[in-house]
């Protein structure tokens, strides 16, 4: 497309300018809903389902506390029951305490592992049980010091004189003036796996700590440092290391309030704490319940990526898809800019053409004007001087002048004084038919008499162009029924064309045929210049096509042959080969009236 | 043969009256349409050369007024003007033929011997004075 090279240069820069700002604006008005409600949901459903993750595992681990605390008091009852319906001196006999321990056995299928009276100096006065503890003392023992201060006691694990972990459930009794202690060892075995059953997740796992931070079941794998933190947050004041996460109280756990012996205990509900844990690898929950009165803690511990695990899926799928889509809307607001763009670039450079257009039809208006002037101007003048010469070369004639020297000379000169007035007149009558506007009257006329006239007036230019233009004129065509001035442009057009497809330097043919077929008259415009490009052939009638240099065509010109050749009914088609030369046909219907067809003779 | 030649181009008028008259012709002379169909009025002429652009009045009116004085004189067009649509018209108004400037005189005058030679013979009589 032929266009003024600085304008475009600028109107380069512009177009590229809207070219961004669409893809900004398209990007912005896509993107930014799609970011803001991504973010708002997300963080709704991370809330909502964090919660709800957390208050499952406070429920869960509010559950098993009161298991173990009922666990734990249930034990403290057997063995009370013991005591009072039995009293001192049947447990005295060991065959008795030997026969209770089978009982309370085969009841709770081994919880128990042993049964002992202890008197008030520690001294074990009857055992029943798989080790030999009759005898031992205890009075140095530290659960026995704390079992004698109250009614009920249940000790934190501790290896004890056997070298086995374990712990033991006690009541005091009072008898003959003495205080007597009847004890029990639970199964640590037994008891381990209240919370060894309870998993949950893939990572998440149980255990209970006491406030020294000492495991009162099988510890999880490695603790190290975690542990104290542990104790300090369950039973310290604040919270150093990591951080409680405060469940919203709609959504907490009523806490269980178990009877601890005789009296009604209201334990704190479940607390949740989040931690970046080393030995865990990477950030974990605790969520912690005390039980036994706040002695011990039942504690959960899971990896967040287990806990959330259906959040942070859900995040990662909604991330993928929202980069996908961002990526998707990117791709497509360039592309829909670059088309836009390209649209209206194309509309803009058609509107240029339209003014280029007007102007040069304006100018050639104003030149036709002038044109028309001059020829009358100047024509009277060149008349007067071709006669005054032939009034001379009347002159001459006379008598007086015949033998005189140079007369053949002076009739020589007067003769070329006409031969150039003559000239003077084609000159003006060709600028008057070039201005001259085309006139869409239709006349039947024999289309070799049009070719002839165009031909003639591209001689000139043919002859500059250092081509040789062929004529080969059917001499019997039938007439055709066009607008001549119309035909005249069409005819001129696509030989003006032929002479510019043809190097100068090298030269060439153009040949203009005529002949009558089936379907009418036919006219072939053939050159032998550098031919159309493939690519070129299906546009060379598309307004505005053009491939002469800047300047050299408007892009018009076979476009309107294209119209007018259309208007008159008939074809025009193009045969061309790269380097070889290009072929124009016209086919236009033979007048009404006028023979058809090839002559048959 | 009588020629009325009319033209706003005196010098042009003066030489072509020179050289018709060397050749024995009987040429009146007119600078205007209007001293033209003055001058028609009193006298009979076999062929008028009119031009078609003159100051004082449209050669198409020339030529149509002598059209209605004398249908029969013809009229040859001779223009410096070279629109040959203002000569066609000029053809449509009843011309003779015409002529674009400069043309050889031998062209003029076989062209007016053609148009002397078409006028209808035996026809002597005068237009009327009216």
């Amino acid at each position: 497309m032929r266009k003024n090279n600085s304008i475009r240069m600028d109107s380069s820069r512009y177009y590229h300018h809207l070219r961004r700002w669409l893809v900004g604006i398209i990007i912005l008005v896509s993107v930014t809903p799609l970011l803001a409600i991504s973010a708002i949901a997300g963080y709704q459903f991370r809330t909502a389902y964090r919660y709800k993750v957390l208050a499952h595992l406070s429920q869960v681990v509010d559950k098993h506390r009161a298991n173990i605390d009922t666990f734990l008091n249930e034990k403290l009852a057997d063995i009370q029951v013991l005591a009072e319906t039995q009293g001192i001196p049947r447990l005295s006999d060991e065959a008795v305490l030997a026969e209770l321990l089978h009982v309370l056995q085969s009841e709770h299928r081994g919880v128990f592992a042993d049964l002992g009276l202890v008197d008030d100096q520690g001294v074990q006065v009857a055992y029943a049980g798989p080790f030999k503890l009759a005898q031992a003392v205890y009075g140095d023992a530290a659960w026995f010091k704390e079992a004698m201060e109250s009614r009920f006691y249940i000790s934190d694990v501790f290896l004890g004189l056997r070298g086995l972990p374990h712990f033991i459930v006690a009541v005091k009794k009072h008898w003959a003036g003495r205080e007597w202690i009847l004890r029990s060892t639970i199964d640590f075995m037994a008891f381990n796996e209240l919370v060894e059953n309870l998993r949950i997740g893939r990572t998440g796992l149980a255990f209970i700590i006491n406030r020294e931070g000492a495991f009162q079941t099988r510890p999880p794998a490695e603790m190290g440092e975690d542990a104290k933190l542990l104790t300090e947050w369950v039973w310290g004041n604040e919270v150093r290391g990591g951080k409680e996460i405060l469940v919203p109280k709609t959504l907490a756990v009523e806490a269980w309030s178990p009877f601890n012996g005789a009296k009604p205990v209201v334990q704190s509900p479940p607390r949740v704490f989040s931690f970046t844990s080393q030995t865990l690898g990477g950030r974990a929950l605790f969520v912690t319940a005390q039980l036994k009165e706040g002695d011990w803690a039942l504690v959960v511990q899971q990896q967040k990526s287990d806990a959330y695990a259906i959040w942070y899926r859900t995040r990662n799928v909604s991330i993928a898809v929202l980069l996908l889509g961002s990526v998707a809307i990117v791709i497509t607001s360039m592309f829909l800019a670059r088309r836009t763009v390209q649209r209206i670039s194309q509309s803009d450079t058609e509107k240029e053409m339209m003014t280029d257009r007007v102007i040069q039809a304006g100018k050639l208006a104003s030149l036709g004007e002038l044109a028309a002037g001059i020829a009358h101007e100047i024509n009277n003048p060149v008349a007067i001087m071709v006669e005054e010469s032939g009034w001379v070369e009347d002159l001459l004639e006379e008598p007086e002048f015949s033998g005189l020297r140079n007369v053949a000379e002076i009739r020589r000169a007067l003769a070329q004084i006409k031969v150039q007035g003559v000239r003077c007149r084609e000159i003006t009558y060709k600028l008057l038919s070039f201005a001259r506007k085309t006139d869409p009257t239709e006349k039947t006329v024999q289309l070799n008499d049009l070719v002839n006239e165009v031909a003639g007036l591209s001689e000139q230019r043919a002859r500059f162009a250092n081509v040789r233009v062929e004529k080969d004129l059917a001499g019997d065509l039938p007439l055709v029924r066009v607008s001549p001035s119309e035909m005249q442009q069409v005819i001129l057009n696509l030989l003006n064309n032929a002479i510019d497809a043809i190097d100068p330097k090298a030269g060439g043919t153009v040949r203009i045929a005529t002949r009558a077929t089936e379907e009418g008259v036919v006219l072939d415009v053939s050159d032998t210049g550098q031919g159309i490009p493939e690519a070129n052939l299906a546009r060379i009638f598309d307004p505005f096509f053009t491939t002469k240099p800047v300047g050299k065509g408007t892009g018009l010109g076979l476009s309107i042959c294209y119209g007018i050749i259309q208007k008159m009914s008939g074809k025009i088609s193009v045969q061309s080969a790269v380097d070889a030369g290009t072929t124009f046909h016209i086919t236009i219907p033979v007048a009404p009236g006028s023979p058809k067809g090839p002559p048959t003779a | 043969m009588r020629i009325l030649l009319v033209d706003d181009e005196v010098e042009y008028l003066n030489i072509l009256k020179k050289r018709m008259d060397r050749r024995g012709m009987d040429v009146t002379t007119a600078k205007s349409g209007s001293a033209a169909i003055a001058i028609l009025r009193g006298n009979d002429f076999d062929v008028a050369v009119v031009d078609l652009k003159m100051e004082d009045m449209d050669g198409i009116e020339v030529l149509r007024i002598f059209k209605k004085m004398v249908p029969d004189m013809p009229v040859i067009i001779l223009t410096g003007h070279g629109s040959q649509k203002a000569a066609r018209e000029g053809m449509a108004c009843g011309a003779f033929d015409y002529l674009i400037k400069p043309c050889d005189l031998s062209e003029l005058l076989g062209k007016v011997r053609e148009a002397a030679g078409k006028r209808p013979l035996g026809d002597g009589s005068h237009p009327p004075n009216s």
